[in-house]
């Protein structure tokens, strides 16, 4: 069998044995649905409520793609503004550091209080979460450059300018993406989060939301299906940044080669 | 030591490197390099040999302007009145510290970009990578390369400014023999067909021999120029050379000076008695 083929087949075959006993498991014990329900049931309230949740899916999609987008933004200019001047990194690190280190539930319902707009005290929450990696990875990134390729620029006289384009920003690639990859992750768990801390605070309609409130009414197969979407949009954007990273990285970079010259 | 024939017959050519009482010490107190006083004329092909970490590379470094010397100085054409000495300058490093994200064609380009050399850089890159036989290989990124040609890139880069000076930091040491002397030969024919000035570093004997018009040894750490050997053959040089009596003659005469330099004569007579 060919290795392309096992590289899908064999976790497929994992997923499906793993429903088929799920589904097995619950019928033949008759476990109420308020409890576990089966995987039929929620694929079923999955069709049966995707107004609802398909909405939901769509706040919460909009908060994750803005606090990732607001971290690239954001984090990619700390990190140069870091590599440009060392003082500045070293005064404002540690407080980097205080940011990430602080667990985004606790100062969550702060924000939400500070912040007027309920979209816009979300973004803020998820961005804390997602922008760490990306100001860590790509400041490491800017500074690990090419001892030789540095003494080249000297020897030709390369401005900071030409040096930061030219030889900065390309060696930092494959560290801001591997960032991007974490914070993609990040920055959906930060919406969840904050929207289940937000809850029922007037601005609910995110899938945290829907799982919150389906907890309390105890309909548990909305909840599971809630939850279904979280993952697969987590998968989603793990793909779709694995997917820029190989696209900008696969004709030069080690992690991104094509398979003919992988390591077995 | 000195072979008076070889310093009479360009003594009238520019001076292009003057080296005067530089020594390198690092602020930990490591002594990377003695006093140097090193002289070399335009149109020479100078080899500095000696063992690992004798400060050659050092030395080398200081010529380029990527070091400063803790004493004395280094100066390019001192008898030129033009400021534009360091931009005829061109440097091979020990490895072929090639962008992996750029084709061969963008990283020979590169020199051109940082000193703005304007218009015109095509004919530039395109001679620069006919030199050095990678014509075909334009669009090809480092990484699909092997050794020797990405050695042949790093070559083209240095020569698409036409510097020069060209100091080469023992740019074939890590790769295998045959394409070694390859590269040897190429850089001598591009050598004598460019006149250009050369500065070589290596360790081996028969590398500086082969390549030079001269070759300086230096001692052990820290490194000192304690010996000196004009190696009197005419351009072109042949792999005929490499079998011939003189050719032996002269790598025992530096061998001998190397072992000098060393103290490893003392020892190995001592294993002998």
């Amino acid at each position: 069998m060919s290795t392309r083929l096992l590289r899908y087949l064999a976790p497929g075959t994992v997923g499906v044995v793993f429903l088929l006993l799920w589904e097995g498991l619950v019928r033949a014990f008759d476990v109420p649905f308020y409890l576990v329900p089966s995987p039929a049931l929620v694929l079923h309230t999955l069709v049966h409520d995707a107004p609802l949740l398909l909405g939901s899916l769509v706040v919460t999609l909009k908060i994750t793609v803005l606090a990732l987008l607001l971290s690239v933004v954001l984090g990619v200019g700390i990190a140069f503004l870091f590599v440009q001047n060392r003082t500045l990194e070293r005064s404002l690190f540690p407080y980097v550091v205080l940011l990430q280190v602080t667990p985004i539930v606790a100062i969550a319902p702060l924000i939400i209080i500070w912040v007027k707009d309920p979209l816009a005290a979300l973004v803020i929450c998820a961005t804390i979460v997602a922008i760490f990696p990306i100001i860590s990875n790509t400041s490491l990134g800017l500074r690990s450059v090419d001892p030789g390729l540095a003494d080249l620029f000297r020897l030709y006289g390369a401005g900071r300018w030409q040096t930061l384009v030219r030889l900065r920003v390309p060696s930092a690639l494959p560290y801001f993406f591997a960032g991007l990859r974490v914070a993609g992750g990040l920055a959906l768990i930060g919406a969840v989060v904050a929207e289940f801390v937000a809850g029922t605070g007037g601005t609910g309609s995110g899938l945290a939301y829907q799982i919150l409130q389906a907890g309390l009414q105890l309909n548990i197969p909305r909840l599971f299906a809630a939850l279904v979407l979280i993952t697969l949009t987590g998968v989603a954007i793990f793909l779709l940044v694995s997917l820029a990273a190989n696209l900008t990285l696969r004709r030069w970079h080690e992690s991104e080669l094509m398979s003919e010259h992988q390591i077995r | 030591m000195t072979n008076n024939q070889s310093l009479i017959n360009n003594h009238r050519c520019p001076i292009a490197v003057q080296v005067e009482g530089a020594a390198k010490t690092y602020p930990s107190g490591l002594a990377a390099l003695g006093m140097v006083d090193l002289q070399v004329r335009e149109g020479e092909f100078v080899t500095l040999l000696g063992p690992s970490g004798c400060g050659k590379s050092t030395l080398l470094r200081m010529v380029g302007g990527l070091l400063q010397p803790s004493t004395g100085r280094v100066r390019l054409w001192p008898e030129s009145s033009t400021a534009t000495s360091r931009e005829r300058l061109a440097f091979v490093f020990q490895s072929p510290t090639l962008m992996p994200w750029a084709s061969v064609e963008g990283n020979v380009r590169l020199p051109l970009d940082l000193t703005h050399a304007g218009a015109d850089t095509e004919p530039k890159i395109q001679s620069a990578l006919e030199l050095v036989g990678l014509r075909d290989f334009r669009t090809a990124y480092p990484r699909e390369l092997s050794g020797g040609m990405q050695m042949r890139v790093s070559i083209a880069r240095a020569l698409v400014t036409e510097p020069r000076l060209l100091l080469m930091d023992e740019p074939f040491g890590a790769l295998d023999e045959i394409t070694r002397n390859r590269l040897d030969r190429e850089i001598r024919d591009l050598w004598a067909r460019r006149s250009l000035t050369a500065l070589f570093v290596t360790h081996s004997i028969y590398e500086a021999v082969f390549l030079s018009t001269r070759v300086l040894v230096m001692s052990a750490r820290p490194g000192r120029i304690v010996g000196e050997v004009a190696v009197d053959e005419p351009h072109p040089r042949t792999d005929a050379l490499r079998v011939s009596e003189r050719f032996a003659r002269w790598c025992a005469q530096l061998s001998d000076m190397l072992a000098d330099a060393s103290g490893e004569r003392g020892e190995i007579d001592r294993d002998a008695a």
